[in-house]
């Protein structure tokens, strides 16, 4: 299972990847593969306020619905637009172009409480 | 036994073989818990059966001369449509989980939504609902997720029966449900008090056509209102209008729906019934129900499964954009059945000859003395509001008597209508019959 | 095959139009009409006949052969019942007569079918009283849900919880969720039925209810049923029923009798009414005596004098939940399956569908997992894992059993059992059709190990093969619309 050592993740299977005080976010190779095939990701608004843990948006499959949540508090800045046309990039590419928002932290104490890669893939092993 | 196939002796064997015996089958269940015998008669043979069952169906008026509507209208079936809806491979089988065996369940459906969509100029149309009644309380709930607003402005002149049946659902949820009231000198919703209910917390405003006294509309000017403050326009409408009337999308609505009942179903008292839904494709993942898509199988050929189901209980649970699972899929493919038998010129010309005799009965009613039309400045298709000299309810009792249905009393659902008949009038009525219904009007006053 | 739109040709008619025999004809203003016609098909009668009659060749129902499809009780729909339905008395009957004033009088026979399927379905049930007015299963849920939100805002709770197995249907929390409550899962224990230590650490005095399916959709009765209902009880939550389940509890067990307050029951599951592809169905509800006057409106009565009327004058009622008295073409069904199979014939309905369900059991429980191996009800879920591991997932099996001419079971659900076959024979089923389904299975099982191939590429005996669900959800095409 891959999980890049740059990233850090939540319990819900998210990452994010910090540079300053933005943060991009999208979901793990192992929740990727446990959706199946994404056909259609409803994005949260550019400008949506959300709080650590709250639900950011859903990612649907032909077989499966989940949540989204925001590892960490802050605003939305920016959204994965090709995942319009190319739900398809979330299992393709969940680390790269299927990215899904980016995040302006508003506290970047709530990172203290993610795992680091190691800790995620053993995390997964258990879930698994 | 009926219905049963294995004899005694075969169950005497399954049980040997698979090494239990009858009491085991039930041990699970605490014997205390168990019941006695039920306090049920006897069953009885289906020659027994029919005969009682025709009897109580014997017990029912059902040979009056109607002029019946509000919503529910008896129109001609042609026999092909029930020779249709009546192969069991359709009814008989369940919702189209198996897609490689239910291809005529689902093309059915696919092509109900397109004829859906067609009618009423939308672009999505889902695989039905219960009724009328319950496809705007859900295109309510759907309004309210598309908006994220928790306010509703419902006219009076939809169908009251159906604002009883909102009022219920909504009573629970915390939605702020608002009645306009109708103008009563145009028999027509209130635009100036809409304008004024309408605000930037308001998610829908719901309105039907015809209304319930009967009176078109054009909708274009509440929609643009709607649009204006961000909320959306349900239209609720009766489809055999719509062979002839505009269309609820060229009025600008975003969510219609309607009883599809007067599309080759009986009245068949309160049901079965069809709720049509049909919105624009924008809002079509906050819809409600089933939904079939065309897709190609791996050899590329066209076939047709559910899709988006990522909406519904069976994956959602509590977040689904509704509850329901069953819907009405063979009142659908009744209603499709029709409107291809009908086609597009013979849907004009029933919505067509359905005016015509409601326009004649209204002219040769007016003939009676002391009868009026309530509103008279109004453009009516099929059902209209006299105004009689005295009590509707005790007009339409006395009608009773000489064989006609002859109306519904509006005072049952509006204050100050007590001499209010609402008469609706479908191409099953003849001339004849509506020069009879005149002339017993005219001796019952 | 092509659509029907494909087939179109302009000016092309069906059956003759109807005519008008009257000498006027309405104008209507050109502003109030659609601009042009609604581009339906221009097709014969013929043609008609002819497409729909490919497409039922193209379908598969309870005629066509066994459909053990688990939880959906696909038993044999009676052709009298068909026929009783389309009475004239009954089919052309007008739901607003008895609205009319002394209007009862002219649906006596109608009001008489609501009330006696009714009062039969609380001797069956151990109910106090039954509305028939819910559309479907689910429909009954919501109606349910609202009569519970009803009883405790009556007592100024402020309960807002309702808590749900996770065996259960999605149907029940999403009707509870509608209804205006919160909902929270209850787990399974280690014998798959519901935990009820972990119940008894969620009770609260936000707890509204609990929705119980019985026997839940593993099959299985909860042999704690009493205990469940009394620490339900004893926070003054109410017991719902979900009787989707009831065809294995007919004339054994009544679930008023085992202390649940609320249930529906499903008309087209165990009694028999047609599933019509997807509906109408017919979920009547029926409650406890202190749940009565909560019931919707309206309510059918019978006098003194044995005629019936209708009650609108219910002040605590939840209020109108369908436009009349409910699907009533199904209730008629439903109430003449019941004249026929009376009480003996109910009896045998139970203990013949609780037979054919561990009689498949035992016939395969060596050749596919088992999770719960203990005596089922109505019937028996089986897991693929084993198969799985080979490739051989339960879609699979299912879409193998196609090709041998039978209906699958439903897979995937319950969620609590991984690549879960849920089997329900029911009791109309002969050892003979049980026998060749056991030997079907049995062969692709064995087929799984040998050449897991040969099921992965099932079905090809179909007129389509495995579609592409996903393109159907990523480029959603939901209708055929004509070129502007």
């Amino acid at each position: 299972m891959n999980a890049p050592t740059d990233l850090l993740y939540t319990d819900q299977h998210e990452w994010i990847r910090v540079q300053g005080r933005m943060g991009t976010v999208g979901i793990s190779d192992f929740a990727q593969n446990a959706l199946g095939d994404v056909t259609f990701v409803d994005l949260p608004a550019v400008g949506t306020v959300l709080a650590r843990g709250a639900e950011a948006c859903a990612i649907e499959s032909c077989k499966a619905a989940s949540g989204i949540y925001a590892p960490a508090a802050g605003k939305v800045t920016e959204v994965n637009a090709a995942l319009a046309d190319d739900p398809g990039l979330v299992n393709r590419e969940p680390y790269g172009k299927g990215w899904l928002f980016q995040l302006e932290i508003a506290d970047p104490s709530d990172l203290d409480r993610l795992m680091q890669a190691a800790q995620y893939r053993e995390f997964c092993a258990k879930e698994a | 036994m009926p219905f049963i196939a294995n004899t005694d002796e075969q169950r005497r064997q399954m049980l040997a073989e698979i090494g239990l015996t009858a009491e085991d089958l039930f041990a699970p269940i605490p014997a205390e818990l168990r019941c006695g015998e039920l306090n049920l008669p006897p069953g009885m043979s289906e020659q027994k059966a029919r005969e009682h069952m025709a009897r109580l169906a014997g017990r029912n008026a059902s040979h009056l001369v109607s002029f019946l509507g509000g919503g529910f209208y008896d129109h001609f079936i042609p026999a092909a449509v029930e020779a249709i809806a009546s192969r069991s491979e359709f009814y008989t089988a369940y919702t189209p989980y198996q897609p490689e065996i239910s291809q005529g369940t689902l093309q059915a459906i696919y092509e109900y939504q397109s004829a859906v969509c067609r009618l009423t100029d939308m672009e999505v149309a889902n695989a039905s609902l219960y009724d009328g009644g319950t496809a705007i309380y859900e295109a309510i709930m759907m309004a309210l997720r598309v908006t994220g607003r928790q306010r509703v402005i419902v006219d009076e002149s939809v169908n009251p029966i159906y604002r009883k049946m909102i009022r219920s659902y909504t009573r629970n949820l915390g939605i702020e449900l608002v009645e306009t009231p109708v103008r009563l000198s145009v028999g027509k919703p209130d635009r100036e008090r809409i304008a004024d209910e309408l605000d930037e917390r308001t998610a829908a405003l719901v309105v039907q056509n015809p209304n319930f006294f009967g009176v078109i509309d054009d909708f274009t000017d509440l929609s643009d209102a709607a649009h204006a403050c961000g909320a959306l326009l349900l239209v609720s409408c009766y489809p055999v209008a719509l062979g002839l009337l505009k269309t609820p999308g060229a009025m600008g609505a975003d969510i219609v729906t309607g009883e599809g009942q007067s599309l080759g179903m009986g009245v068949s008292f309160g049901g079965p019934y069809l709720g049509f839904m049909a919105a624009r494709m924008e809002h079509v993942r906050k819809m409600p129900g089933r939904l079939v898509g065309r897709t190609a199988d791996n050899q590329g050929r066209q076939g047709f499964v559910l899709t988006l189901q990522a909406r519904e209980q069976h994956i959602r649970r509590e977040k689904a954009t509704s509850n329901i699972c069953t819907n009405e899929g063979l009142c659908a493919l009744t209603a499709l059945a029709h409107l291809c038998l009908l086609g597009k010129q013979g849907l004009r010309e029933l919505a067509q000859c359905c005016a015509d005799k409601a326009y004649y009965a209204q002219q040769r009613l007016l003939f009676v003395p002391g009868v009026t039309l309530r509103y008279p400045k109004q453009w009516y298709f099929n059902e209209f509001i006299l105004e009689l000299p005295e009590r509707a309810e005790a007009v339409i009792r006395r009608l009773l008597d000489r064989g006609f249905a002859a109306g519904f009393p509006l005072s049952r659902y509006y204050e100050g209508m007590d001499r209010s008949l609402l008469v609706a009038v479908t191409e099953k009525r003849t001339k004849e019959e509506i020069d009879l219904l005149a002339h017993a009007l005219e001796a019952s006053l | 095959m092509k659509l029907i739109f494909d087939k179109s040709v302009p000016n092309r008619r069906g059956p003759r139009p109807v005519e008008s025999d009257v000498p006027v004809r309405a104008e209507l203003p050109q502003a109030l009409l659609r601009d042009r016609a609604a581009e339906l098909p221009e097709v014969s009668e013929l043609d008609v006949v002819r497409h729909f009659t490919e497409l039922s060749r193209r379908n598969f129902g309870v005629d066509n052969g066994f459909y053990p499809l688990g939880s959906c009780t696909m038993k044999y729909n009676p052709k009298a019942t068909e026929r009783i339905a389309h009475y004239p008395g009954f089919f052309y009957l007008h739901p607003l007569l008895p609205q009319l004033p002394e209007g009862e009088r002219l649906v006596q026979g109608a009001l008489e079918v609501i009330h006696e399927l009714g009062r039969r379905l609380c001797e069956i049930c151990g109910m106090a009283a039954f509305t028939t007015q819910p559309l479907a299963g689910a429909h009954g849920e919501l109606t349910g849900t609202m009569i519970m939100a009803a009883y405790h805002r009556e007592r100024s709770s402020r309960k807002r919880v309702v808590l749900i197995p996770d065996s259960a249907h999605g149907t029940n929390p999403a009707s509870a969720a509608i209804a205006g409550f919160a909902v929270q899962t209850v787990p399974s224990d280690e014998t798959g039925v519901m935990d009820v230590e972990a119940l008894r650490r969620m009770m609260s005095d936000e707890v509204a209810g609990l929705m119980l399916t019985c026997p839940d959709t593993l099959g299985l009765f909860h042999p704690r049923i009493r205990e469940i209902c009394d620490v339900v009880h004893a926070a003054d939550g109410l017991m719902y029923c979900d009787g989707a389940n009831l065809n294995a509890l007919v004339g054994v067990c009544r679930p008023g009798d085992l202390g649940f307050d609320i249930l529906h029951v499903n008309l087209h599951k165990t009694f028999a009414t047609p599933h019509g592809g997807g509906g109408p169905g017919a979920g009547p509800v029926g409650v406890c005596e202190k749940l009565v006057e909560f019931l919707p409106a309206s309510v059918v009565r019978r006098r003194q004098d044995g005629t019936y009327c209708l009650d609108y004058d219910l002040p605590r009622s939840i209020g109108y939940v369908a436009p009349f008295y409910g699907n009533f073409g199904i209730l008629v069904r439903a109430y003449a399956y019941l004249l026929m199979l009376g009480r003996e014939g109910l009896r045998r309905v139970s203990e013949n569908a609780v037979l054919n369900a561990n009689y498949i059991r035992c016939k395969l429980r060596e050749h596919y997992d088992l999770p719960y191996g203990q005596v089922c009800m109505h019937e028996c879920v089986f897991s693929a894992a084993h198969q799985a591991a080979r490739g051989v997932r339960a879609m699979d099996v299912a879409k193998a059993l196609i090709d041998r001419g039978f209906h699958p079971p439903t897979v995937y659900f319950p969620l609590t059992v991984p690549e879960a076959m849920m089997i329900e024979p029911t009791e109309c089923e002969s050892r003979e059709t049980l026998d060749a389904f056991v030997a079907a299975m049995i062969e692709i099982a064995e087929l799984a190990e040998l050449d897991p191939q040969a099921v992965t590429n099932c079905p090809t005996t179909t007129p389509v093969g495995r579609l592409d669900e996903v393109l159907a959800a990523r480029k959603p095409d939901l209708a055929s619309l004509p070129a502007r």
